[in-house]
Order: C-alpha cells, then structure tokens, then sequence
C-alpha cells in the first residue's frame, strides 16, 4: 500500500517538474541583460554581437529556445555553460558534492541536536530549563547565518586557530559551516518539537495513558515522541530542498564551493544553461524531500495511509 | 470496610481552589452517581480519586481518599502507578480522543495486563481478545488489529472500558462514558457499565449530567454545584424527596413523556466560574427560596439518616 503511493507520488514528479522548468526558464529569460554582456570583448562590433548572440540560439523565439532546452534535458542533457565554457552537467556534479556533504550532516545535526533539544525544553516545562531552551531558540531563529558564520570564523578560526578560515580541503573545514548551518536548523526543530509535545500532551489519550499506570518516561517516548514527530518530519522534509540550494550565503562566507555559489555565480553572469540547470536540481531536490516527508509520514501514521489508499 | 471513602476533599491548582468539601462513600459492588452541571466539580473528583491532579497543576488539599484501607493522598506516584490501571480503572469522556490514534487498539488494551499482570505478549493479547468478546465486542480477533479511527464511537468506548477491565480492578471511575455518544449508543454502553458491576462485584462511580442515568443505574447518589457537594444520599430517597432546592431542580429537569405542548424546564442561570463563586451558599444568586442567611452564611452538610444535604432550609425538615 505504502509502495503503491510512493510510486503514485514519484510518478507526480514528472509533471510538476515540467510545470516548474516552464517557469525557471522564464524568469531566467526575463532577467535584464544576457551572457553575450560577459563574453563579448571590448570594442566589438554589433555586427560581432549578433553572430555571437546567434551562435548560442539566443537569436530564436523563447517557446523555441525553451523546447530545445527541455528537448536536451530529456535526454539527460544539461547543455554547455555560455560563459564558463562546460558542460553544465560536469559544473553540477562537481558543486553537487560539496552541497551534499554540508547539507547532510547540518540536516542530521539539527534534526537530532533539535529533536533533544524540544523534548528538554518540554520536560522542563515551567522552570529555567525551558526558559533557556526558549531564548536559544529565539536567537538560533533570529541571528542571520552569514553574521554568525562571521563571528564563528573570528573565534574559532582566526582567535583560536582550532579550525580553517575558509577553503573545503579536509573535515575541519566542515565544522564551522556546519556548525552555522545547524544553529538556525537547531532552534526550528527544537521549536515544532517543544510546540508538538505540549499539544499532544493535553489530549485525552495520554489522560488514559497515565490512567492505564504507565510511567512518564513510557508515555514520552512510545507516545507522545511519535506523535511529536509527525510535524517536524513535515518541516524537516521542507528543509531538505533549502538547505541544499539555500546555504548560499554561508558557503560563500566560508568560501566553500557548492551549488549555492554556483547559481550565484552564474546569475550575476546570465550564464542562462547553468542557472536553469541548477535551478532544476534544487527544484527536484524540494520535491524528493517532500516526497520523503509525505511517505514517512504514511508510515509513521495510519491515518494518513487510509487516506491515501 | 468501604471500597472508596472521600472526606472533605479538597483541590488547589495554582491559587484557586476549584474543589472543597467533597465526601462520600461506595461499598465493593455499589455504584454512586455524582450529578450535577458543568463545572461542577465532577471530573476534578474522579482525577483527585485516581492521583492524576498533577497532569493539570493541581493537589489534593484538603481531606482524604482511601481506597480498599489504603490513604490514596499519601502514597508515592510508584504505588500509584500500580494502582492506577491495576486496581482503579478509568473511563474517559471522549472516546474519539482517548486512544492513541498511531497504535493498533489490541495492543493499546494489552499494555495493561502486561503492566498490571505481568503477562507476556501472547497472554495479554488472549486475554485481550478475551475481554473484547466479553463486551460484545464482534470478532474480537480481527478488531484486534484495528486502528482507533477505524471504529465507531460505541465501540471506542467499548476498548475504553477493555482497557480499564483488563488487569481485573476492584473500583471503576466513569467520567460521563455517554456524554460523547448517540443516544442508542448512550443506553447501551450504560447497561454494559451495569451488568459487569454485576458480574464482577466492581465498584462503581458513574459521572453523569443526567439524572435518569442515575436513576436507571445507580445505588447512590451525590450532587455537586459549583465545586462542592450539596446532597447525598440512596438513590431512592433522593428521587422521592429531595432535599436541597438544587437537586428538586435536577430532577424537575428530567422530560417526561412526548408532549409537545409541555416546554422542558431547565434551571435559570449557569454556575459561576471559580473566581465569582457567590458567598454563602453557592447556588443562593439561582435558588427560588433563598433568604438572607444563604448569601451570608455556607450552609453546613447536615447528617439524617445515611442522607445528607447542604442548606439552610433543606426540604422536608422544615416542613
């Protein structure tokens, strides 16, 4: 039952990502200026401009350029970057990595860090505990990464030399952005958690469960944890998609390579393959970890599995 | 001894005290109504009685609760626990809301002889099985495996009540079981309450905002306004004359017959809230023949007989 759905909703993501091409390659056509800005020299001719302008395809109506470019992607072609001169797919494949690695383990770190934190919080409910948890999470959700990001490398790499300034050579150069990355993540998860458990702990259910004889700590963690959940994996799963392609300003603090630094890059140059490119991939990246969000959550819930059947 | 004696029972949370001067007495076998509106006191009786103030911030205190010899207001939460579930069982208003909706039901009921028996997955799931039979619950083995909101609300409350029976209690504790129910439902899941007193001597105490239930089902009775207790006494003897003006006007509210030319009487006004709860006798600012002393002075329960009533000018003494 549960495979039928997943395989129902991993169907859905042709369509919806079709639907989401039409609407990158738009915005990305719609920019003011174009590629040709960084590539033509000095002092050329507008005669140089038009020949250069229509060796690219940039010359043809926009419903034309589109299809050919969605034509490409079919058959899992990404094209040749304008300005960087590669194929788009080698520049993603190169960035995608380090994303991957930041991104997974900022994920793991503020979900689990997150998760304990909320359930602290919550069992600590009306004494300093909590009010601690709950200034945490007011400034992990206020303090904007890239001014943190700079702190961090003040103290830690610059004070203290522990870690590098910037640069992904090895591990350590991990910690810091990760470290960033986490803090905000941290104070969310820590958030729906705490807001979940208090929810969830005044309904009638767990009245019984206490009825039934149980103890605290049973209750906490078959019941009222798993239901806790339920909400943050939805968030959770929404922060897959961002913290892939939204790190952008903390990778470029750190000066980390990255799919964020590399759709910057390529907007500020028009560079219009590679922007759609990855645009493309963080689009995807947001519908598989909605994906995954939407079917732990079948599993996690019987309800949801009876209304997807 | 009695199976459940409260006296002087008294509540605090925070600095209110929404709970005072609650007693009554219940023998192994017997079932006791306590009647009365809505916010009354009813439920914060049953939660004192089963030691589970603290979920909402509040204590016991004033008098004391002693169940089968054991003083409940001065046992640790570890005895408790082994006997909330064990001994004293709970029966919750809303059966829409009082199974965990993530876990199969069976397991749900098995959680409590396994706790409270010591039995191992296979005897709780038997005894399960069981006991769902026993409730004229159909296909017991098959329910078995439901989930919570793949049932009707009749039979919800029915795997309540399996939960609340399965490590064999002595006392049960029904928070208005019916409230949340339809009427065909209501009768049915009362006459169950009824007959498994019966088949295993419990004890009984039955919440309810309805007098005919009382009337139908209970041995005793206690009525309760504005978070005290106000008369008590047999069924019986209550019902054929009442004695405080509140509980006549209970009773004056139970509909009779199919007239529609009769209008249902009700009572005017609602009880006041903790914070404006009148002085003297609580329900005087609603009574028809309250006089100065009521708004001046708390009335005293006063003992005849094994009935009792608290007012000034209690029926049937006067006269």
């Amino acid at each position: 039952m549960i495979l039928k759905y997943s395989i129902q909703r991993l169907l859905m993501i042709i369509p919806v990502s079709l639907a989401i091409s039409v609407v990158i390659f738009l915005i990305v056509h719609l920019l003011p200026g174009d590629p040709i800005d960084n590539l033509i020299r000095v002092g050329s001719s507008p005669e140089d401009r038009i020949a250069l302008t229509a060796k690219y395809g940039l010359d043809r109506p926009l419903i034309t350029q589109y299809f050919l470019w969605i034509g490409q992607i079919m058959t899992g072609d990404f094209g040749q970057a304008i300005v960087l001169r590669r194929p788009v797919a080698d520049l993603i494949a190169q960035n995608l990595p380090y994303s991957l690695q930041l991104g997974g383990l900022a994920f793991l770190f503020s979900s689990i860090v997150g998760i304990i934190l909320g359930v602290i919080a919550w069992a600590s409910r009306n004494t300093w505990g909590e009010q601690l948890v709950k200034g945490f999470i007011l400034l992990g959700s206020t303090v904007p990464g890239f001014w943190l990001a700079l702190l961090m490398i003040l103290l830690f790499a610059v004070n203290l030399g522990w870690f590098p300034v910037s640069g992904a050579r090895d591990w350590t150069a991990l910690v810091l952005p990760v470290l960033t990355i986490g803090f905000g993540g941290i104070a969310l998860v820590a958030r729906v958690t705490r807001v979940a458990l208090l929810d969830v702990g005044k309904q009638d259910f767990i009245t019984l469960l206490h009825a039934k004889g149980l103890s605290r700590t049973a209750i906490l963690f078959k019941h009222l944890i798993p239901h806790a959940l339920l909400p943050v994996v939805t968030i959770l799963a929404l922060r897959i998609g961002w913290i892939l392609g939204g790190a952008v300003t903390v990778e470029f603090v750190f000066g980390r390579p990255g799919l964020g630094s590399l759709l910057i890059r390529a907007l500020g140059q028009r560079d219009y393959p590679v922007v759609q490119g990855s645009l493309l991939m963080l689009a995807l990246a947001v519908m598989i970890g909605t994906l995954i969000g939407d079917i732990a959550q079948a599993a996690m819930d019987p309800r949801i599995r009876e209304a997807t059947k | 001894m009695s199976m459940l004696r409260v006296q002087g029972l008294g509540v605090s949370i925070a600095t209110i005290s929404p709970l005072s001067g609650v007693s009554f007495e219940l023998e192994r076998g017997e079932i006791i109504g306590i009647v009365g509106e809505s916010g009354s006191g009813k439920s914060l009786t049953a939660m004192s009685v089963m030691g589970l103030l603290p979920l909402i911030g509040g204590q016991v205190d004033h008098g004391t609760i002693e169940f089968d010899g054991i003083e409940l207001t001065s046992i640790s939460e570890t005895e408790y626990r082994r006997l909330r579930g064990g001994r004293i069982g709970l029966i919750t208003q809303n059966p829409m809301t009082s199974l965990d909706p993530l876990k199969k039901i069976g397991p749900q009921v098995d959680d409590v002889s396994r706790l409270h028996l010591d039995h191992d997955k296979s005897q709780a799931k038997a005894r399960t099985i069981e006991l769902l039979g026993d409730l004229r619950i159909p296909e017991p083995a098959s329910i078995y495996h439901l989930y919570p909101h793949q049932m009707s609300g009749g039979m919800k409350q029915r795997i309540v009540i399996a939960m609340a029976l399965a490590a064999d209690p002595d006392l049960l504790i029904a928070d208005e079981p019916t409230t949340a129910l339809d009427v065909t439902v209501q009768a049915q899941i009362i006459r169950l309450l009824g007959d498994l007193v019966k088949q295993r001597n419990l004890s009984l105490v039955l919440i309810t905002h309805d007098m005919s239930v009382v009337a139908q089902t209970c041995d005793k009775v206690m009525v309760m306004y504005a978070g005290t207790a106000i008369e008590r006494g047999r069924v019986q003897d209550i019902f054929n004359s009442p004695r405080h003006p509140y509980t006549k006007a209970l009773i004056g509210c139970i509909p009779h017959g199919l007239s529609k030319t009769v209008r249902l009487k009700g009572i005017e006004g609602t009880v006041p809230g903790v914070a404006q709860y009148p002085s003297g006798c609580r329900f005087h600012p609603r009574c028809g023949l309250a006089e100065d002393i009521c708004k001046q002075t708390v009335p005293v329960f006063e003992t005849t007989g094994n009935r009792a009533a608290a007012c000034h000018f209690a029926l049937g003494t006067a006269q």
